[in-house]
């Protein structure tokens, strides 16, 4: 038995955590600004909690600090230790016994289920954390939840990114990458827009081209998983998908959290940045979820 | 389509061919590899070096005219030309040198490509200095290398992914090219898989490259070098070999043409820059697709040899798979493509040893016998360019 299981055992051994309570009670204000952000018009909240609501209840908030006996934290730092520093949540199964109302306060407990690897993934060797944590209510348990997540060893990537040549025509986009903005060309006459960009406009001839401001959103047009050969800077494999933005023009880019199998011609992605040093900053693509 | 009429068609033909051995490591210079080609090529057509006055190669190939000249001892060029992107040059050198031929310029052109291709400067690397020529094609690259697109399997991916997720074309139907390939090279000794046929499941089960291309859609790297020599169709008469008459040649690039990555057209579908060829192939032949007996088709991936069935009018858009499914392009089928085993079985020359396949079909030499008339095309992805050869008897 190596390290990280003799660890796993000694964590899961320990059963469940200390209960920790929720820092506010259930309340109508928070329930109200949880339903309003999704969109869910269910007459009956807040008289009661939304049961997806259940872990918001016991978030740390954000300058909470995880408790000591909490396990995953706890696991992680092993894993960490041993250099599968990066993590992905892979599965969330939550059971809700009854609906919460405002004025109920909660309490959490995990513990440890299993701790399974070392696995081969697309993203890298890992291993699969498995906690189970169950809500409270004085002694009643109300809701419980099974959370998986994978702690990765990140594949080294080979060399740098290679670095775009960038001369009059182009530099208007670098230089609004590096500001975090998504920069077409236009051209000033015909209003037509255009990426890769150029110094005229193909259509009327104008040498004056302008530029306009993304939204940011767009969908795929297509996409590849690269395998091989390495790609200077890049971790493989790796998703570079064709996006289709809004406004019509096309652009490469790297899909870098969206595993390979869960990507798929016409997901809509929204536009984020990816620094590679004080000089370089290239758009990435990111599913979007709204 | 702007029609002019091609004074071209049937004033030049390829008399001769030559080639090294096809190899993983050749042991030798490339200049050492185009000489060999070159001297080969001549001994086939009859020819000594005193004869060449014109020399064609690709703005990729490392030795230069001189240098070949100089090693060959040819005392007298009057023609040398050079043609741009990559594998699309390799019909568009035979075009230049029956355009020569053809207004007098020359009288004996010779067309070569030679590379340590596997054993140096691999092309299905990332290249950084592609990324970073100081060049417009520089420029284009960095819409693609930055952003992690840089082999050319992936940029052929995007496109193929695209033309399955419209057409449904599927990973099999890519892989029946390579098991048609395979299979034709299996009967070629001059093919580095000779005796080495593949099933579909081989297809299936080889590794990702770069989804969705499997290893096996991706053309071998190859070291070798190929020469061709092109002379006026008179003179072709009296040299050994029946001439192999350049019927029809042409070049092409579409609109928003970029260097393997055309992704900003309407469609990512076809290849319209291989339909420009196609179309002047027609025009200067007066040839019709059901005229062509079989097909060099450039297959440095698969994919695209579907799409150029379908530019070319072999069938209709998105008809290829079916086409190929029903057997169509193995011996035996409406038309056989690729019978030397193509660049996934015979080598990856840059399509250049297509041209000679299509040779060795008019002289009836082949290890997969059809005959002409014959259809090669060049680099796909790419500006590219085509030809149409025949026997002596059309014209």
């Amino acid at each position: 038995m190596n390290s990280i299981e003799a660890e796993a055992g000694r964590l899961k051994a320990l059963g469940e955590s200390e209960p920790r309570l929720a820092r506010d009670p259930v309340n109508e204000p928070m329930i109200n600004n949880w339903v309003e952000a999704l969109g869910d018009r269910n007459p009956a909240y807040p008289k009661f909690a939304p049961p997806a609501m259940v872990q918001v209840w016991t978030m740390y908030g954000l300058n909470g600090v995880r408790d000591a006996d909490d396990p995953l934290g706890a696991m992680s730092k092993v894993l960490d230790a041993a250099g599968f520093t990066s993590v992905v949540a892979t599965n969330c199964e939550q059971t809700y016994h009854r609906y919460l109302r405002p004025g109920e306060q909660l309490a959490v407990t995990t513990r440890l289920s299993d701790v399974v690897g070392p696995k081969r993934t697309a993203l890298g060797e890992g291993w699969f954390v498995t906690t189970v944590s169950t809500w409270y209510v004085d002694d009643e348990p109300v809701a419980e939840m099974m959370f998986r997540v994978l702690k990765f060893r990140p594949p080294e990537p080979s060399g740098s990114v290679l670095r775009p040549l960038v001369n009059q025509d182009t530099e208007f986009f670098w230089q609004g990458t590096a500001k975090r903005e998504l920069r077409i060309q236009r051209c000033p006459d015909c209003r037509r827009l255009r990426h890769p960009p150029g110094p005229f406009c193909p259509v009327c001839g104008s040498a004056t081209p302008e530029y306009v401001l993304a939204s940011g959103r767009g969908s795929i047009f297509s996409y590849v998983v690269h395998h091989h050969p390495p790609i200077p800077g890049k971790r493989l494999p790796v998703v570079i998908a064709l996006v289709e933005l809004e406004e019509g023009v096309r652009m490469l880019g790297e899909l870098p959290d969206v595993p390979p199998d869960e990507v798929w011609i016409g997901q809509e992605v929204v536009v984020d940045w990816s620094r590679v040093d004080s000089e370089l900053t290239l758009p990435v693509w990111r599913a979007r979820h709204d | 389509m702007k029609t002019t009429m091609s004074t071209l068609p049937g004033k030049a033909a390829i008399a001769g061919i030559g080639a090294t051995e096809f190899s993983k490591r050749s042991g030798r210079t490339e200049l050492r590899l185009a000489v060999e080609a070159v001297r080969a090529a001549l001994a086939d057509a009859g020819l000594t070096a005193s004869d060449v006055d014109g020399l064609v190669t690709f703005t990729m190939d490392t030795n230069s005219e001189i240098a070949v000249a100089r090693e060959l001892g040819i005392p007298r060029l009057s023609f040398f030309s050079r043609i741009n992107f990559g594998g699309g040059a390799a019909c568009a050198t035979v075009q230049q040198a029956a355009m020569a031929v053809a207004t007098g310029i020359a009288e004996v052109v010779v067309c070569y490509r030679a590379f340590n291709e596997r054993s140096g400067h691999r092309f299905g690397r990332v290249s950084a200095a592609a990324a970073a020529a100081p060049t417009s094609n520089g420029i284009d690259a960095s819409w693609s290398y930055p952003m992690g697109l840089g082999t050319p399997a992936a940029d052929v991916a995007m496109f193929a992914r695209r033309y399955q997720h419209v057409y449904g074309a599927t990973s099999e139907d890519f892989g029946r090219v390579a098991v048609a390939g395979r299979r034709h090279a299996a009967v070629n000794p001059n093919a580095w898989f000779h005796g080495k046929p593949i099933t579909l499941e081989d297809h299936q089960t080889s590794r990702w490259v770069v989804e969705p291309l499997h290893l096996l859609d991706c053309c071998q790297e190859s070291d070798g070098g190929v020469a061709l020599v092109v002379t006026s169709a008179q003179r072709a008469k009296d040299l050994p070999h029946p001439p192999a008459v350049i019927a029809a040649a042409a070049q092409g690039s579409g609109p928003d043409q970029f260097v393997m990555t055309s992704y900003y057209r309407d469609d990512l579908l076809g290849l319209p820059e291989m339909r420009i060829v196609g179309d002047q192939l027609w025009a200067q032949s007066g040839l019709r697709p059901g005229d062509i007996a079989t097909a060099v088709l450039y297959d440095h991936f698969t994919p695209f040899v579907l799409v150029q069935l379908e530019e070319l009018g072999f069938c209709g858009p998105g008809e290829a798979r079916e086409f190929i499914a029903g057997g169509a392009i193995e011996m035996g089928g409406r038309l056989p493509v690729n019978t030397h085993g193509g660049q996934l079985g015979e080598a990856y020359i840059h399509g250049m040893n297509g041209i000679a396949e299509a040779v060795r079909q008019i002289r009836g030499t082949s290890c997969n016998q059809v005959g002409g008339p014959v259809l090669v095309t060049a680099g796909t992805g790419v500006p590219t360019s085509g030809l149409i050869v025949t026997g002596p008897g059309i014209d």
